[in-house]
């Protein structure tokens, strides 16, 4: 059969869907914003819960869409969006007019940007650093402050940005807290000397593996899990970075000085997303993440036949869980194509 | 400290502040606490900016203690403030301009809710009619009386005698801000930098030249928080707050702090004598105290304005240290000599009713 679908966005999931979809045949149009595919992988060091070198998984999803003809546009945006009856046609920033029989969307998540939450003091002062930040310090391999010298007391910040009503974001980034325990052990490895400590609201370990990790991290690695919101950070004179912290376990506030502040910055519907939400009337929910036709049979479906939802445009999700959302959306689509489509 | 991250933020949180014929509502305890401020600042807007401010004198307290302190409804709140909104509409008047920053936060608070619940509204106006048979415009601005010394900061710089400066080592003061709680903590957006980077005092203190000390208890309540003074039991946790701060910004050697509410320069200044009386210690530089102004004392300073006639003699924290390093010409015999000056006479008919 021959077909076109135009899949938008080269992260995981939309990596791992063009693949599937061009291995059967399809003809594929993949869609990336940025220079080159792989979306928030790239700049990931070690992955949860085992800590495997993120570049094996890229590897995977480069496999699967090697040598498969699939048309990769880089650095290509969309400006237009129109649909007829039985199919759509996409103008890319460049002003070519793409024609398919179904979309498969792909846009992702962004980081929440983190210094929207002011009082954390993410760009107002030296070594309050993101999650990615400190990724980007792993592939390095260099942990130091704007000095250059070796912290020795880190503290990593649960929820920034996630279950959090000042930020308007009422859902849970669900990945944060493993992602923290997993830096936290990280950073323990990297620096034996450290301490660290994690302030949390809540551990959900939901994830296989995860709660083993979580065991881990206090047992074999000394990491301290304070349950407790942060309210704000500050610089001391000497340029350390003070917290203050409510101790829900002991029932009482703390103020502690650390060398290096990192926020667990949650993920929130990407622009990208938005702005083909914008131009395609494809619906959003109540945490602004693309909204799934059917949340339990329907989650890749839209509420525009023979568009498509693949991975994190929809809600928070983990690799494995992208990839499986992926895989589905391949299905769906080949279901529409051969059957659904008038 | 990034110094471009803050320049973000106070970018982000700019307001519209109107540019005259404003409506002023006077502090309920400011008189009695600093008794120049207020005189001070409508000498400025008056006799300086050459603005139209006009006051009332059937203006009543908003409420706000009593609101806090959870000893006046909400209710009765709301239709004491819709009946100043109608004494500012009978006057012709449409920029409400609050002297005191809790009923800056107060007023903000209750056209917020007007504005998500009209219900409310339009209840509070028909008690209103029932108790006084009296009619009102919500103001069309709302800014506190520093959000206006901050719109003319400049202005007032361009007619300075004296610089936040150190005048025998030409440096910059090094200057303590404190915001009130209630100017932007409730709602960052209707402050000047938000709540938490204020800049709405900072951007005076960098204007007149001196510099701002960001220091880790920086947002830390003063010490008057209602229930902590007003609650007399409580009274030890207000001196505790107070001390927690001038312990934390003691390492960066403060040469002065600014402030804009009415408690704030109050319990800074004051307690600042209790702890030394309890425990001996003082946080300022030379075994001295840190001393406390409201904006509108530094503005008169800046200005050139005779530090008595802007009452700083009623500070229990000397602010002669301060004069000093400014270079202030002023008559230390005179402190306490409570003659009247000429300029506080020709002031003294400043209710225009």
């Amino acid at each position: 059969m021959s077909k076109h679908v135009i899949v938008i966005g080269g992260g995981v999931a939309g990596l791992e869907v063009a693949g599937q979809l061009s291995k059967v045949g399809i003809e594929v149009s993949l869609i990336e914003k940025e220079s080159k595919t792989g979306g928030h992988l790239n700049n990931w060091y070690k992955l949860f819960p085992d800590r495997r070198n993120s570049s094996e998984v890229k590897e995977y999803l480069n496999g699967i869409t090697a040598n498969n003809g699939i048309n990769l546009m880089t650095d290509t945006t969309i400006e237009k969006f129109n649909r007829s009856r039985s199919c759509f046609s996409i103008t890319t920033n460049g002003g070519k007019e793409l024609i398919a029989d179904a979309i498969v969307v792909a846009t992702g998540f962004d980081l929440f940007k983190s210094a929207r939450k002011e009082e954390y003091g993410y760009g107002i002062y030296d070594n309050v650093i993101t999650s990615a930040d400190l990724e980007e310090m792993f592939r390095k391999g260099e942990i130091v402050l704007t000095d250059g010298s070796v912290p020795e007391s880190i503290g990593i910040i649960h929820c920034v940005g996630s279950r959090d009503e000042k930020v308007g974001n009422y859902y849970c980034s669900k990945l944060c807290c493993v992602t923290a325990v997993k830096q936290a052990i990280e950073l323990r490895e990297h620096l034996p000397e450290s301490k660290v400590f994690c302030y949390y609201m809540d551990m959900r370990m939901g994830g296989a593996f995860y709660e083993e990790l979580y065991r881990e991290a206090q047992e074999k690695w000394g990491v301290n899990f304070i349950r407790g919101k942060v309210s704000e950070a500050s610089e001391t004179i000497e340029k350390k970075l003070m917290v203050k912290v409510e101790d829900t376990l002991a029932g009482r506030p703390l103020k502690m000085n650390l060398d290096m502040l990192v926020l667990m910055a949650g993920m929130e519907m990407s622009a990208g997303g938005e702005k083909v939400a914008g131009m395609s009337g494809l619906k959003t929910g109540e945490n602004r993440f693309f909204a799934a036709a059917d949340n339990h049979f329907g989650s890749n479906k839209s509420n525009i036949e023979g568009i498509f939802y693949a991975g994190t445009c929809t809600a928070p999700m983990n690799i494995t869980e992208t990839i499986s959302h992926a895989r589905a959306a391949f299905t769906e689509v080949m279901e529409w194509l051969r059957n659904g489509k008038r | 400290m990034i110094l471009e991250g803050k320049k973000a933020i106070w970018n982000d949180y700019q307001k519209e502040i109107a540019d005259d014929k404003y409506y002023y509502v006077r502090s309920c305890v400011r008189q009695n606490f600093f008794p120049g401020s207020e005189t001070a600042f409508l000498k400025i807007m008056r006799e300086e900016l050459k603005k139209d401010v006009y006051e009332h004198p059937c203006h009543t307290t908003c409420t706000g203690i009593g609101y806090h302190g959870d000893i006046v409804p909400v209710e009765t709140t709301m239709t004491v403030v819709a009946r100043q909104f109608a004494i500012m509409t009978e006057a012709g008047y449409e920029n409400l301009l609050p002297s005191c920053i809790t009923s800056f936060g107060l007023y903000t608070e209750i056209l917020d809710t007007w504005h998500h619940f009209p219900e409310v509204e339009e209840k509070v106006r028909r008690q209103l009619r029932k108790a006084t048979g009296r009619e009102f415009r919500k103001p069309k601005n709302l800014a506190h009386a520093s959000d206006v010394i901050y719109k003319f900061r400049k202005e007032i710089a361009s007619k300075a005698k004296y610089k936040l400066v150190n005048k025998n080592t030409g440096e910059p003061l090094k200057v303590v801000d404190h915001i009130g709680c209630h100017y932007a903590k409730m709602f960052p957006s209707k402050g000047i930098g938000g709540a938490e980077y204020p800049y709405v005092l900072a951007g005076m203190v960098e204007e007149w030249g001196g510099n701002v000390i960001d220091y880790p208890e920086r947002r830390h309540c003063c010490g008057f928080g209602f229930r902590q003074y007003l609650v007399q039991a409580n009274r030890g946790f207000s001196v505790a707050c107070s001390k927690e701060k001038f312990e934390s910004m003691k390492p960066f050697k403060p040469d002065m702090i600014i402030t804009n509410c009415p408690g704030c320069p109050m319990f800074l200044d004051r307690w600042q004598y209790v702890i030394n009386e309890m425990e001996g210690k003082r946080y300022g530089q030379n075994e001295e105290g840190i001393p406390v102004f409201t904006y509108e004392e530094v503005a008169g300073l800046v200005l050139g304005y005779d530090p008595w006639e802007l009452g700083l003699q009623m500070h229990q924290t000397d602010c002669e240290p301060v004069l000093d390093k400014i270079g202030i010409d002023y008559s230390p015999e005179d402190k306490y000599n409570l003659k009247i000056i000429p300029s506080y006479s020709e002031s003294r008919s400043l209710i225009n009713v």
